[in-house]
C-alpha cells in the first residue's frame, strides 16, 4: 500500500528495533541457553573420561587437548536445533508479535512504511543471528580456556596454527553459521506476515527447519539437498582446513541469499495488501 | 446540508465500500469532514466505525471506493498523509515490557519526518500534557487501562498534526480522564487541528463536536452540523399536573395533540411541537393558567441528538445488523 518516503532508510527506527530486542527478557534467556550449550558440554567432557574419537558430536575428542574446540563442538551440537528454535523465535515474532499486541496498527500509522518495516524487521532478526552465533562461539571460547589447556590448532588437514592465526578463523566460523541461518530468518519473517499468532509463525518456522535436515537426511531424496536451506549448516568444517576452503561459504552464502529472495519477495508481496485488522 | 469544496475537507470518503467475505462492514459511505471541525464520527458497535477509519489510515484496503485525507488520495499517497496525522485506532497498544516513554520514542523514531534530536524533548511534552510525565520510567503492563489509553493520546501529540482521528477516545477513562479529554479536544481544536472522534458516547459528542454523522449497518445515515442533525427532531411540551383533563383540553384548543400518561405517581400531559402547531411557550402557560389548570412544572423538551440516534440506528438492542 504505502511505500515508505525515499528520504531515509529507517536507521532510526532500526536503530530502537535493534534496542527493543535486547530489552526483552526473552532475549537474553535465549542468548543465556545457547551459551550454556558449550558450557555443558566442556564441564560434561572435563568431569568425565575424554570420549573415545569418533563417538558423540565432531570435535568431541578434540576438546579435552585443546579448549578452543569447545566453541566449535558448541556450534556443531546448537546447529541442528538450539539455533534454528531461537533464530524461528525471533523471526516468527517479527510481524506477527507486534499484530498480536495491537502495536503494528500503530507502527504503520506512525508512519513506519510495510516496506521500510518489513526491511527494518528482517534486519534486526540478522542481528540477532550474529547474536546467537557470537554468544555460543565466545562462550565456548571461555569455557574452554578456563577448564582446559589451550595451543596450537592442529587443523582437519593435519596442519598446525597458532592460537593467533585460528582466532580470524573461529570469527570466520560464527559468520559461516550466520549466513547460514539468514534464509530461515527469511522464512520466519513470512510466516510472521501469514498470522496475527506469534507462536504460530515460530513454531512452524523451527517445525521447518527440522523438517529439512530430516529431508537432507534422506539418501532417496538426493535430488532435493541441493535445494534445502540446512545443506550446508555443517559445512563450516572447512574453514578449518589449510588453505582455508571457501566454497561451501559461498555455495551456502549463494543459497541462502536465493532464500532471502525468495521469501523475502513472498513476504513482501503478502505484506504489502495485508489488511491490518489486529 | 452543505457541501463545501474539496479543499476545505480534512477528510473525504466517496462510496466508501469493505466487504470481508460476502458481509459488507462499510456500504457507499460518503463522509465530508470540513477542516477545522470537530467532527463526531457515531453509530452503535459494529455500525462500520473502526472499518472506516481503518481504511483511512491506509491499514486496510478498501474494496471500492475512494478516500481523500487532507487533500491527498489515500492509500496512494500514505506516506504524505500520516505524517500529519495522529491517531489513536481501536484502544492504545504499546509493548508491555517497554516504558511508556520509550514505548513512544520506538513509535516516534518510525516517522521518517521525526527529529532524533529532538525525541526526547518532545517524548517528554506529550507525556506532561496527558498526565503522565509521572508514569514516563513505568514499564507498560504496569500501567491501568486509563493510563495506557491517555499515553495513546500521548502519541498523537508527539508532533503537530493537522487531524487528529480518535477512536474511542474516552474509553476506560474515569469522569476526570474524560473531562480531561474533552479539554484536549477544544483545545487542539482552538489551535485549528481537525479532530474526527468516534464514539457511542452522545454526550459527549454533544459537548465537544461541531459536526456529526451517524453510521448504521455500514451506511452512513446522516451528517451535518450538530444543529442540522437536531433540527430533524420533534420537540415537545411537557407538563404535570393534577389536571389531566382540563390541561388536555387547553393544548387541544391551541392545535397539539396531547396524551395524558402516568409516571412515577405524576400526571404528565406530553404533546409533539411540529412546525405548523408549534405556540409559543407563554401562550399555552398563559392559556393553561386562564383555564384554572394547576401547572406543578412545564418544560419544552428540544430534540435531543439521543433521539435523533435512536430514531437513526434504532432502538435497545434491536440494532439494525
Amino acid at each position: 500500500m504505502s511505500a515508505a518516503p525515499p528520504r531515509r532508510l529507517g536507521l532510526a527506527l532500526l536503530g530502537t528495533e535493534i534496542c527493543v530486542l535486547f530489552q526483552r527478557k526473552r532475549t537474553w534467556a535465549m542468548l543465556l541457553a545457547l551459551a550454556a550449550v558449550p558450557v555443558l558440554i566442556a564441564i560434561a567432557v572435563r568431569i568425565s573420561s575424554s570420549p573415545r574419537p569418533g563417538r558423540g558430536p565432531a570435535f568431541l575428542d578434540q576438546v579435552s587437548q585443546n579448549g578452543l574446540f569447545v566453541a566449535v563442538t558448541g556450534l556443531v551440537v546448537a546447529i541442528p536445533l538450539f539455533l534454528p528454535l531461537t533464530v524461528g523465535v525471533v523471526a516468527g515474532d517479527t510481524i506477527a508479535g507486534e499484530a498480536s499486541n495491537g502495536m503494528l496498527r500503530y507502527l504503520l500509522i506512525a508512519p513506519a512504511g510495510r516496506v521500510r518495516l518489513l526491511w527494518v524487521k528482517y534486519v534486526a532478526a540478522a542481528v540477532f543471528c550474529v547474536a546467537a552465533t557470537l554468544t555460543v562461539v565466545i562462550a565456548g571460547l571461555l569455557i574452554g580456556l578456563i577448564l582446559f589447556p589451550v595451543g596450537d590448532v592442529t587443523l582437519l588437514s593435519g596442519d598446525t596454527i597458532t592460537v593467533a592465526e585460528a582466532i580470524p578463523r573461529f570469527l570466520a566460523i560464527a559468520a559461516y553459521v550466520t549466513v547460514s541461518l539468514l534464509g530461515l530468518s527469511a522464512i520466519g519473517l513470512f510466516f510472521s506476515t501469514l498470522t496475527d499468532v506469534p507462536v504460530g509463525a515460530m513454531a512452524a518456522t523451527i517445525v521447518l527447519a527440522v523438517v529439512s535436515q530430516i529431508l537432507g537426511a534422506l539418501p532417496q531424496l538426493d535430488w532435493l539437498h541441493p535445494w534445502l536451506f540446512s545443506t550446508y549448516w555443517l559445512g563450516f568444517t572447512d574453514i578449518l582446513r589449510q588453505p582455508v576452503s571457501w566454497e561451501s561459504f559461498g555455495d551456502n552464502a549463494l543459497l541462502q541469499g536465493g532464500y532471502i529472495l525468495v521469501f523475502g519477495a513472498l513476504a513482501y508481496g503478502r505484506f504489502l495488501t495485508k489488511d491490518i485488522l489486529s | 446540508m452543505t457541501q463545501p469544496a474539496d479543499a476545505e475537507l480534512a477528510i473525504e470518503t466517496r462510496e466508501l465500500t469493505k466487504r470481508f467475505g460476502s458481509q459488507t462492514a462499510v456500504n457507499s459511505v460518503d463522509l465530508a469532514v470540513p477542516l477545522g471541525s470537530v467532527f463526531g464520527f457515531l453509530g452503535p458497535n459494529g455500525s462500520g466505525k473502526t472499518t472506516s477509519i481503518r481504511m483511512m489510515l491506509g491499514l486496510i484496503a478498501p474494496t471500492s471506493g475512494s478516500v481523500r485525507i487532507l487533500g491527498r488520495e489515500s492509500p496512494a499517497d500514505l506516506a504524505g498523509i500520516l505524517p500529519r496525522v495522529g491517531a489513536l485506532v481501536e484502544g492504545p497498544a504499546f509493548a508491555p515490557f517497554l516504558t511508556g516513554s520509550q514505548n513512544l520514542a520506538r513509535l516516534d523514531s518510525a516517522d521518517p519526518l521525526a527529529s532524533t534530536r529532538t525525541r526526547s524533548a518532545r517524548v517528554a511534552a506529550a507525556l506532561d500534557r496527558v498526565g503522565l510525565a509521572h508514569a514516563a520510567g513505568k514499564k507498560v503492563h504496569a500501567y491501568s487501562l486509563g493510563m495506557k489509553q491517555r499515553l495513546g493520546l500521548a502519541n498523537t501529540f508527539l508532533m503537530p498534526r493537522e487531524l487528529l482521528v480518535l477512536d474511542e477516545p474516552t474509553n476506560g477513562l474515569d469522569p476526570q480522564g474524560t473531562r480531561e479529554v474533552r479539554n484536549l479536544v477544544r483545545s487542539l481544536a482552538d489551535e485549528g487541528t481537525t479532530v474526527f472522534v468516534s464514539s457511542h458516547l452522545l454526550a459527549e459528542i454533544e459537548q465537544m463536536c461541531t459536526h456529526a454523522a451517524v453510521m448504521s449497518a455500514g451506511r452512513l445515515v446522516a451528517q451535518g452540523t450538530l444543529d442540522e442533525l437536531r433540527s430533524v427532531g420533534i420537540a415537545r411540551v411537557e407538563l404535570t399536573t393534577p389536571d389531566v383533563g382540563a390541561a388536555c383540553a387547553v393544548l387541544a384548543t391551541l392545535g397539539l395533540l396531547p396524551e395524558a400518561y402516568v409516571a412515577d405517581a405524576a400526571h404528565l400531559v406530553t404533546a409533539p411541537l411540529t412546525g405548523d402547531r408549534r405556540p409559543a411557550a407563554h401562550e399555552m402557560v398563559a392559556a393553561l393558567v386562564a383555564a384554572g389548570v394547576r401547572v406543578d412544572s412545564f418544560v419544552i423538551q428540544e430534540s435531543s441528538l439521543e433521539d435523533r440516534f435512536v430514531a437513526l440506528t434504532g432502538e435497545g438492542f434491536e440494532i439494525v445488523q
